[in-house]
């Protein structure tokens, strides 16, 4: 404290900073966070091994032959061959490299899906939230129209129009899984927008646009995420289960839901056909949701 | 001595539609009723009245933020009509009461305080720096300030930054909305040593909004009380807490609890009820509460009655 | 003080402690008090002293990890310390009543207020549905709400803020406590209503013969309204005393200083600059020593760092925890230029 200069402006009170930096807080929550810790490592093990696919996987997943067809994994004792770790399927394509291959497949549904659908329903949520009225009652009846539709039969019928692909499929998803984004981005929007800095920002003289995506977005990015956690696992499993019943990816791409069909009719002699890509599914699944989960809680922890 | 006046609002009406349910349809909600309203260059202005007086949606209407159903509002007495937002806020802008939702909890002190430049592009980058800089000075805050969020903040400090942003344009007219209310008392006065300095050193002119009568009579030149969307009384500061004529502002200012343990809590005689601003009373929209109604009140409205200055809008003055 | 004293509630030297990341919070750090009945105290202080926490401490509410610990804890002469949930429950609904900021979270929006009235009442106090209503007609009649037979039929939100804190001073009163614990009740208030809800508290405080303790932050109120004030800063009584002594001659700097910050009509000059305590309240986790008030004080020296925080009491019962004598604190400039 300086002589009687402070007490001019009563500058003292400004001395001290007594709150870490919310990056600071937030590193100290996140390594406090279980579930975030393994749900981050587990999918980020995934997301490598589906990048660098071709380091890993020890043979082409393409490639058949008829004459290795059915091996069994290194845990049986018989027919075990140490270049198929994880055995061959019916076509004698390698296992392991077809996992890993199926694993790029699903990473690559859920992204591009929630890509699309992130886009759309936070678009409307967060002008419906934004402007309320008449603007909200239209994005509310679109929302309700889209509830109507059931996305799996909307996505065999898609299907059965535009022919089963890996396009189709993320396109469909994509445009019928935006629902949630939508709810949620309108419920906080409408929160955000009775707070002062955006009548602050009002009276600054910024424009609407400015505000909506340079002051509100920012604030509903952390919600924005762990929708997006939560669609994503939704995306993936539609995928598999479409797949599974042929509606989706079609052979010879090697897509979980697809080798869980392939393997379907080897479940009493083989059960491992079932029971990797089952397990790969599950375990993508759940690293997101658990993902998701802690991300929640680390970031919408309330601050003040 | 006729005064400059900074800004004006001249017979400004805002009427709200409240939705009474899917087929009641909607009533109509009058939060400003006929307002007119003079602040001089260089004063301080308070607005007093309780919760629900329409005082905030006539900050909004001044703010350029709230279209005002009628009337019209003048910037050194030019009309606002074919004047731009940001026109509007280069001359005007507010100071809100919470800071913690004044402030986007995403920015830092620095980006906050230079949006209002950054957005009406004055300067460029390396100008912005030294003017967040020279308005931290300002504010009472250090420079260290600037990396921070305002989470790690406290109270007072935010208010402060809050107060840098709206004055890093130099606005003529700062429209205070309850500064201080949120505060702790050992901070509050902080904040109002500031304002006032503020103001000497920058010749601002503020309204000040409160409930707080003591703060009002400590900040304001003049004072305009309001009561359901009307200004029922408006006189010098000084005049009106020796004098006051309503019987509503009376009955404010004996609310008004100084810390002496000589007296006890004043009996206010409003009595209970409080009138719904979607259904306000007939006549005089106090009479129900009023401890000196007489027949008229319930059945005609007053006319302002003025003199020498000082206005009050009641029937025992409007004879 | 009057001979005769009806003790209602004693507490010596009530402690809390909260375990927190970086170590053990202290928030409230030894408060010593007791109300009578027909006694109003007031616990003044600013946000983050401790005086929230006091009240939930008395009631029982406080979060279940923090660790409370007191020399004694009496009410109506009976050691409440070892009290189970169920035992404080019985004793909040029919012998304390609770008052809080916002009457809206403390009200059910789903139930009419005459249903809430009555299961009070109801619940604590073995009696019929009739007997119920009446005492809740008379009671809303009593704290100022007219018509209350029709009232009795309304929700929550159809009542305004004023009306609703009546409501709840009635809810308070349905079992006849012995003890009204007001948690800034009229802060969430326009200065019209604070003034009637004030006014009315008094009221029925000697009507009904309780002790009250009141927890505020305006001075102006304290003055009003308290037989007793307990100022506390820091998780620890700073002064104490009867309202008058206290409000005339404030002998802690922290005191002083709050008063000289409030302007007040009549008494300071419009515009004059107004007094100002700098600084920020403590850090109170971990081992703590000296006078906490320290970082903020115009009179602070070395001393006043390892000072032990023994408060200093007056023939008239006006203790004040500082090492300044009575007179060494000028009526101040400081801080006021």
């Amino acid at each position: 404290m300086k002589n009687s200069s402070p007490f001019l402006r009563g500058r003292q009170t400004a001395e001290e900073i007594l709150e870490p930096r919310p990056m600071a807080k937030l590193r100290r929550r996140v390594f406090k966070n279980h579930s975030f810790l393994i749900g981050a490592v587990i999918l980020i093990s995934i997301i490598l091994i589906a990048l660098l696919a071709p380091l890993f996987s020890p043979h082409d997943p393409y490639d058949q032959d008829l004459a290795r067809r059915l091996m069994n994994p290194f845990w049986h004792d018989k027919k075990t061959n140490d270049l198929y770790l994880l055995g061959t399927d019916k076509v004698g394509r390698d296992y392991l490299s077809r996992l890993i291959y199926g694993a790029q497949i699903s990473l690559l549904i859920g992204f591009l899906t929630i890509l699309i659908s992130g886009t759309i329903g936070t678009a409307l949520g967060v002008v419906a939230g934004y402007f309320g009225g008449r603007v909200d009652m239209v994005v509310n009846f679109i929302i309700n129209t889209r509830l109507a539709m059931p996305v799996f039969l909307v996505a065999m019928a898609a299907v059965v129009a535009f022919g089963a692909s890996l396009h189709v499929v993320i396109m469909v998803l994509g445009l019928f899984l935006w629902d949630r984004f939508a709810v949620v981005m309108r419920s906080i929007t409408m929160q955000a927008r009775d707070l002062d800095y955006v009548k602050a920002a009002r009276a600054i003289g910024c424009s609407t646009p400015y505000i909506i995506i340079r002051e509100i977005f920012p604030n509903v990015l952390s919600s924005l995420t762990v929708v997006a956690t939560v669609e994503m696992a939704n995306a993936i499993l539609l995928e598999a289960a479409l797949s599974f019943l042929g509606f989706g990816v079609q052979a010879p791409t090697p897509s979980w839901g697809l080798m869980l069909n392939e393997g379907r009719e080897y479940m009493f002699f083989s059960p491992w056909l079932l029971a990797l890509p089952g397990t790969g599914l599950f375990l993508l699944v759940l690293a997101i949701n658990l993902f998701g989960d802690g991300l929640r809680d680390v970031t919408l922890e309330r601050e003040r | 001595m006729k005064q400059e006046n900074a800004l004006e609002a001249v017979n400004v009406s805002c009427v709200f539609r409240i939705n009474q349910g899917l087929l009641k349809g909607s009533k109509p909600l009058v939060a400003v009723n006929g307002v007119s309203l003079q602040i001089q260059k260089g004063k301080v202005v308070g607005l007093v009245g309780e919760s629900g007086c329409g005082k905030s949606t006539l900050a909004n209407i001044l703010l350029g933020l709230q279209r005002p159903t009628s009337g019209d509002v003048l910037y050194s007495g030019k009309t606002a009509t074919g004047f731009s937002n940001r026109h509007i806020a280069r001359r005007i802008q507010p100071i809100f009461q919470d800071p913690y939702s004044s402030l986007n909890v995403t920015k830092t002190v620095k980006s906050i305080i230079s949006l209002p430049l950054r957005i009406h592009k004055i300067g460029d980058a390396a100008s912005w720096d030294s003017k967040v800089n020279e308005m931290l000075d300002l504010v009472g805050l250090p420079k260290r300030v600037a990396e921070s969020y305002p989470s790690q903040l406290s109270g007072g400090q935010r208010q402060r930054v809050a107060i840098a942003r709206a004055l890093i344009m130099r606005p003529e007219v700062v429209i205070c909305d309850e500064p201080t209310s949120a505060l702790d008392v050992s901070v509050q006065s902080q904040i109002l040593n500031l304002l006032q300095d503020l103001r000497l050193e920058l010749g601002l002119t503020y309204l000040m909004i409160s409930h707080n009568l003591a703060v009002v009579e400590h900040m304001a030149d003049r004072v305009a009380v309001m009561y359901l969307g009307r200004i029922v009384e408006e006189a010098e500061s000084a005049v009106l807490f020796k004098e006051p004529k309503h019987p509503y502002t009376r009955a404010l200012l004996s609310s008004v609890l100084t810390p002496d343990p000589r007296l006890g809590v004043p009996d206010t005689q409003l009595g209970t009820i409080f009138p719904n601003p979607i259904d306000p009373p007939t006549g005089c929209s106090f009479h129900p509460r009023c401890a000196s109604r007489i027949d008229i009140c319930s059945q005609k409205m007053p006319a302002p009655h003025l003199e020498k200055q000082h206005m009050a809008e009641c029937h025992l003055f409007s004879k | 003080m009057s001979e005769k004293k009806d003790v209602v509630l004693e507490v010596d030297n009530l402690r809390i402690d909260i375990p927190v990341s970086a170590g053990l919070l202290h928030p409230v750090r030894g408060i010593s008090f007791d109300v009578s009945r027909g006694e109003t105290l007031c616990i003044v202080g600013e946000s983050g002293c401790g005086k929230s926490l006091t009240s939930l401490a008395i009631m029982g509410l406080l979060p279940k990890n923090a660790d409370r610990q007191a020399d004694r804890l009496n009410f109506l002469g009976k050691d409440i310390r070892d009290f189970d949930e169920r035992q404080m429950a019985k004793l909040r609904g029919v012998k304390m009543g609770m008052i809080f900021q916002e009457p809206m979270t403390s009200l059910n929006p789903s139930y009419t207020i005459g249903n809430q009235l009555e299961e009070v009442y109801l619940r604590h106090m073995s009696s019929n549905r009739l007997e119920a209503r009446e005492r809740a007609i008379f009671l809303l009649d009593k704290v100022g709400i007219s018509s209350a037979g029709s009232r009795l039929g309304q929700y929550p939100h159809q009542l305004s803020g004023g009306l609703r804190q009546r409501v709840m001073i009635a809810m308070a009163l349905m079992c006849g406590p012995d003890l009204i614990i007001a948690d800034e009740p009229t802060t969430a208030l326009d200065v019209t209503i604070q003034a009637q809800i004030l006014h009315l508290l008094a009221e029925l405080q000697s009507d009904f013969d309780m002790a009250m303790v009141l927890i505020t932050h305006d001075l102006g109120i304290v003055a009003r309204v308290a037989d007793k004030v307990q100022v506390m800063y820091a998780g620890r009584t700073v002064e104490e005393g009867n309202c008058e002594a206290v409000f005339d001659k404030p002998l802690h700097p922290y005191t002083s200083g709050l008063l000289r910050c409030i302007p007040v009509p009549g008494k300071t000059q419009p515009g004059e600059k107004l007094g100002t305590v700098p600084g920020v309240v403590p850090n109170l986790v971990g081992d703590l020593n000296g006078c906490m008030f320290r970082n903020r004080c115009e009179f602070a020296t070395d001393e006043c760092k390892e000072l032990a925080e023994t408060p200093t009491v007056l023939e008239n019962g006006h203790a004040y925890t500082c090492r300044l004598k009575p007179d060494e604190m000028e009526p101040s400039t400081g801080g006021r230029l």
